[in-house]
């Protein structure tokens, strides 16, 4: 690994700006002068209207994708491929479908070369955390949408990630299922003190989980305010959306947030 | 689910009537179900034999042409029992089978290998991709006679018919399925650590396997093609020969009776390909109809 100072903030997105090539030939720019800055053991939201850019910040920062001007930093140091540190949790179902339970949660460990005997007790000890550990043998077709996204939780966690990217992870479930996805991933977060850069385009999630609210622009994305939640930990996800500071933090991001939804709207009606 | 498929939909049941009976009921629709699916094959297997016996015993159709099962049966019990004009007939079918089989497993497994490759690859890809459109362009059959010119009357000249056949199917296939891995899986696996070889091994090729398969099944009747088209246009052991010599003498009952010993063999390794694909594609979802 390259110096890793251990003062630095997990993750620097520094006047980011990233181009893609349309399939026409057209040069898009996607986000455009994006400055973020996530502290360790910091949980930050991004919300931001659909189809916004919102995904691209995680691929820069998982090495997947490369900025096409500034500077992203993680630890402190430059981005260079993927970064082992880094664990991702998908929108869609990426388990793979062909092996059990089990096997998917081993899959870090054995392609990071770990010792079968240690990786198989750590893989049953996630397993239990996410209360799985009875379907441990069974397929992921076999399992439901939230006992799936427990799985990936574990697949995830089970690499001791120190930065956490969810890229709207929950946002396939059912509001019952999210808003016990929600406990869960809180728990194993307090309990791992991971980095979270979590996207989603449900404003009460983020409040609800994140320290800090970032609010995007429509395309090309770029930041236009940061809240900071004050609100107090351990948080009662199920609860805390009654809590007035809860609705008048929620009221103010929704002005800021709505503007955005809005001119996002507007174009995609346009483009039509 | 499958007891959808055996829930007889049509029946309404009383009020107060238990889980027990509702169950009970079911299973003897499911099982009277399956009962008349089978006597309705064995019922037009028997009127479509017997149309044919009757139409040739009654004159309608000329048996010269024609044959009759009957003669089919008493010829393939001669073949078995006495060996053909030609010599044993498990000898020639060994030959056809081995040739099939040669060319079976030595097209899926290259076909399997450059189909990854290519996949894995957009360059190789791009490049190669119209070399495989010419080739593919040809009708395989025609390649018979220069093959024969090449590799000689003997086992070669069959297998290689037999692995272009099942050659390009099989990397069509394999080559579309690699194309087809989903993108956020294979993202996940990335991240997860997996390097290049160990993504294509756990990912690529798994997830490949169901296109893989779908080719394996057509293609070892393709196989089966490449061998007797070769036997037929020169060769001195085979089924396809036995045709070839059964057409010859005007002997159709002997022409049937070869068709039927390829048949019952095509059929075997059919039944043999699906037991293999459902023992590793335990993962899948059981399938909504069971129609055995």
């Amino acid at each position: 690994m390259t110096s890793t100072h251990n003062d630095a903030p997990a993750i620097e997105l520094i006047n980011v700006s990233r181009r893609f090539i349309t399939p026409d030939g057209k040069s898009m720019t996607a986000i455009r002068d994006f400055t973020m800055t996530v502290e360790r053991g910091e949980f930050v939201a991004v919300v931001g209207p659909t189809g916004c850019g919102k995904s691209t910040t995680l691929n820069l920062v998982t090495g997947l994708a490369k900025p096409s001007a500034g500077e992203v930093r993680v630890m402190g140091g430059p981005v260079n491929g993927i970064d082992p540190r880094i664990g991702f949790v998908f929108q869609t179902d990426a388990l793979f479908p062909w092996l059990s339970v089990l096997d998917n949660v081993l899959a870090g460990p054995s392609y990071r070369g770990k010792p079968r005997e240690q990786a198989l007790a750590d893989a049953k000890a996630w397993l239990a955390r996410v209360n799985l550990g009875e379907h441990a043998s069974k397929y992921p077709h076999q399992l439901s949408g939230g006992m799936r996204k427990r799985v990936s939780l574990a697949q995830t966690f089970i690499n001791e990630p120190q930065i956490l990217l969810m890229d709207e992870p929950f946002s396939a479930l059912d509001v019952q299922t999210r808003a016990l996805m929600h406990e869960e991933l809180l728990r194993l977060w307090s309990e791992a003190r991971a980095s979270v850069v979590f996207v989603t385009h449900d404003l009460e999630e983020a409040i609800a989980l994140a320290d800090k609210v970032y609010v995007l622009t429509a395309g090309p994305a770029t930041v236009k305010a940061v809240y900071p939640v004050d609100l107090p930990r351990p948080r009662n996800v199920a609860d805390i959306r009654y809590d007035p500071q809860f609705i008048a933090l929620s009221r103010t991001i929704w002005g800021s947030l709505k503007e955005e939804v809005q001119l996002g709207y507007q174009r995609a009606e346009q483009a039509a | 689910m499958s007891e959808q498929a055996l829930n007889p939909g049509d029946i309404l049941y009383r009020p107060g009537t238990s889980d027990r009976e509702i169950e009970a009921a079911a299973a003897h629709a499911a099982t009277h179900y399956q009962r008349s699916v089978t006597f309705w094959r064995w019922a037009i297997l028997g009127l479509l034999l017997g149309g044919w016996e009757g139409a040739v015993r009654l004159e309608w159709i000329d048996v010269f042409f024609f044959s009759k099962p009957t003669d089919i049966v008493f010829r393939l019990y001669e073949w078995i029992t006495e060996g053909t004009s030609e010599g044993p007939l498990w000898y020639h079918l060994w030959v056809t089978m081995e040739e099939a089989l040669i060319g079976f497993f030595s097209g899926s497994i290259i076909g399997i290998i450059v189909g990854i490759a290519l996949g894995r690859n957009r360059m190789l890809a791009d490049i190669f991709s119209i070399y495989i459109k010419v080739i593919n362009s040809i009708p395989r059959v025609v390649l018979a006679p220069i093959f024969i010119m090449f590799f000689g009357l003997g086992l070669m000249s069959k297998v290689a018919l037999a692995f272009v056949m099942v050659f390009f199917v099989v990397f069509a296939n394999a080559f579309q399925g690699v194309r087809e891995a989903d993108r956020a899986m294979l993202a996940n696996a990335q991240i997860l650590g997996a390097s290049r070889w160990q993504l294509t091994r756990t990912v690529i090729i798994p997830s490949a396997m169901s296109w893989i398969f779908a080719s394996l099944h057509v293609s070892f009747g393709f196989a089966i093609i490449g061998a007797i088209v070769g036997e037929f246009v020169g060769s001195r052991y085979g089924i396809g020969l036995l045709i070839n010599i059964a057409k010859g003498s005007f002997d159709s009952a002997g022409m049937y009776a070869a068709i039927l010993v390829i048949m019952v063999v095509a059929l075997g390794a059919e039944a043999l390909m699906t037991a293999i694909e459902n023992r590793l594609a335990r993962w899948r979802p059981a399938p909504l109809h069971e129609t055995n």
